[in-house]
């Protein structure tokens, strides 16, 4: 496991950019990890933009806030364009393929294109787009055992929605077999 | 967040740090009116403190909560509002009536950037007016200035214990990235911290002037901070001065690397564990760098700077135009150069925005 690591998520407010990144800080504080977590969003929310940093390190954390992250999860266009080119040479994406066209994608970055969405729409609900997204990023970057980050739901989801939380862990688990799938293909190729 | 199975660390706000802090240290009452980026404070205080058998009051305006403090603070009982930048403005006079009248109780400011009505992300453009008064009239508050959420947690006990041991008005300055960062945070009192019923005998204790008076065989006592006789104004001054002077050992400040360091990084606040990181990345590539981060911005651990003075240079970091450089320079008062770099208001930056600037400050 990496001893640091941080990340930007961005998409559409109302994509759950925050759902996730509140996720993994909890599953990382679950895991005797230091870890911050920030928000930044306009004054809009459902709609606009929104994106969160986090960053995980088993020593206390200086900076919560990063320039050039070592990864992101992208979930949208605009958030491509706005954080592609400072993504670290050496970084990894979490790229939505079912609403980012592959053109935009600089080869150059290691990605993992992933229709997130039609994963979601598979599982049976298109808002677990987010948790798909995650789940890839789990396996792509190695930083938290799957398990931890499904095990944290039960922390994150509201008792209102409880009932969600088993099909959450399956959009987890999709993603990461996505991802873990994707890595293997690139390799053979 | 499930409560059933509390794990012994919480993820929390800034701000619901701020709140949870106030309970566990005694808080018995808040006022204030909403503002963001310090919302999660009343959010939280307004479901703990009726719980805790305390009182939240949401003010008609920042102007009413503040005269509220004063009337709470003046009874003796812990108390505090919170507000951001703008709200603080409104709320001088009331602060200045506090100092003026020994008055304790607490202010949180999660300032936004200014002036005006500027936005709502991270600055910290209000430190003159923090750790110069603020109000009206000679006058000053302690202030301190957390960058962790454990540390708005703990200074809340901090607070509390400084306004009741100097009767003064505490300011906690943070800013938009110390309010709204969720960090893990241990929920139990910081070491040293005296309790709530220690601080109630501070009040209780009959044989110091100073609280109105409280149940039925009190005798009644004077708040004010009129005085119109002739030479009175000059003595109620010189009191207050006494103690602001008495003030200056509660000081606090955290450094690293200092030791053979040529350039020493001074910065608070969020800004301070941004430059942490910026430090760190340097002298993993040898550069010998330290880090100064003053803890209470009011009383300024001046002494401390002073004496690391001899052989190193400063460079002080702050998002604003240039304000606690003057401290800075001040503290040192000619011995080294004093540096500084801007960082302007309401911009999210990382470390590595740092580099540079430390870096030319190294070679220049």
């Amino acid at each position: 496991m990496l001893r640091y690591q941080d990340v930007i998520i961005a998409g559409f407010g109302g994509q759950g950019v925050m759902l996730i990144g509140n996720l993994l800080a909890q599953a990382s504080m679950e895991q005797e990890l230091e870890v911050t977590f920030i928000p930044v969003y306009g004054v809009e929310m459902r709609g606009g933009t929104a994106n969160c940093t986090v960053v995980l390190d088993s020593l206390p954390i200086g900076s919560p806030l990063v320039r050039e992250p070592m990864s992101t999860v992208v979930l949208n266009e605009p958030s491509l364009a706005k954080f592609q080119p400072r993504l670290r040479k050496d970084g990894v994406q979490i790229v939505n393929a079912s609403l980012i066209a592959r053109e935009l994608v600089d080869t150059t970055i290691r990605t993992v294109y992933i229709p997130a969405h039609d994963i979601a729409h598979g599982i049976g609900n298109v808002k677990l787009t987010n948790m798909v997204a995650l789940g890839a990023w789990l396996k792509a970057t190695d930083a938290l055992p799957l398990k931890a980050v499904r095990e944290a739901l039960h922390r994150v989801v509201s008792a209102h929605y409880a009932k969600l939380i088993p099909i959450n862990a399956v959009a987890l688990e999709a993603g990461y077999n996505f991802a873990d799938s994707y890595a293997h293909k690139n390799t053979q190729n | 967040m499930n409560t059933e199975q509390m794990p012994d660390r919480i993820l929390v706000k800034g701000n619901e740090a701020v709140a949870y802090g106030a309970v566990d240290a005694g808080l018995r009452c808040y006022f204030g009116y909403p503002i963001t980026p310090q919302n999660e404070i009343p959010e939280i205080l307004s479901e703990l403190l009726p719980e805790h058998e305390g009182v939240f009051v949401q003010a008609e305006s920042e102007i009413g909560a503040v005269n509220m403090l004063l009337g709470a603070g003046a009874c003796g009982i812990p108390a505090m509002t919170s507000s951001s930048s703008c709200g603080i403005s409104l709320m001088q006079e009331g602060i200045s009536y506090m100092a003026g009248s020994h008055v304790p109780g607490i202010i949180v400011n999660m300032s936004r950037g200014g002036p005006g009505l500027g936005d709502i992300g991270p600055s910290q453009g209000d430190y003159f007016q923090a750790v110069k008064g603020g109000g009206h009239g000679d006058h000053r508050n302690l202030v301190l200035a957390p960058s962790t959420a454990q540390e708005c947690y703990d200074f809340m006990f901090k607070a509390l214990d400084l306004a009741f041991t100097y009767r003064n008005p505490v300011m906690l300055l943070g800013d938009a990235i110390v309010a709204q960062i969720k960090e893990p945070v241990r929920r139990v009192p910081p070491a040293g911290t005296r309790t709530p019923e220690y601080l109630q005998s501070l009040v209780e204790d009959q044989r110091i002037e100073g609280y109105g008076a409280r149940g039925k065989n009190a005798r009644p006592r004077l708040l004010k901070s009129v005085y119109l006789a002739e030479g009175a104004l000059a003595e109620h001054n010189r009191l207050l001065q006494r103690k602001y002077a008495d003030m200056r050992k509660e000081a606090l400040f955290d450094c690293e690397d200092v030791d053979d360091a040529g350039l020493v990084v001074v910065a608070f606040g969020s800004v301070g564990r941004i430059a942490r990181s910026a430090v760190r990345q340097l002298r993993k590539a040898g550069h010998r760098i330290g880090l100064f981060r003053p803890v209470t911005l009011y009383p300024f651990p001046d002494e401390a700077l002073s004496a690391l003075a001899r052989g190193r240079r400063f460079l002080v970091i702050e998002q604003n135009i240039g304000q606690m450089a003057e401290d800075v320079r001040l503290a040192v008062n000619g011995a080294s150069p004093v540096l500084w770099h801007s960082v302007m208001p309401g911009l999210f930056i990382g470390a590595n925005e740092l580099v540079e600037p430390i870096l030319q400050a190294l070679n220049g």
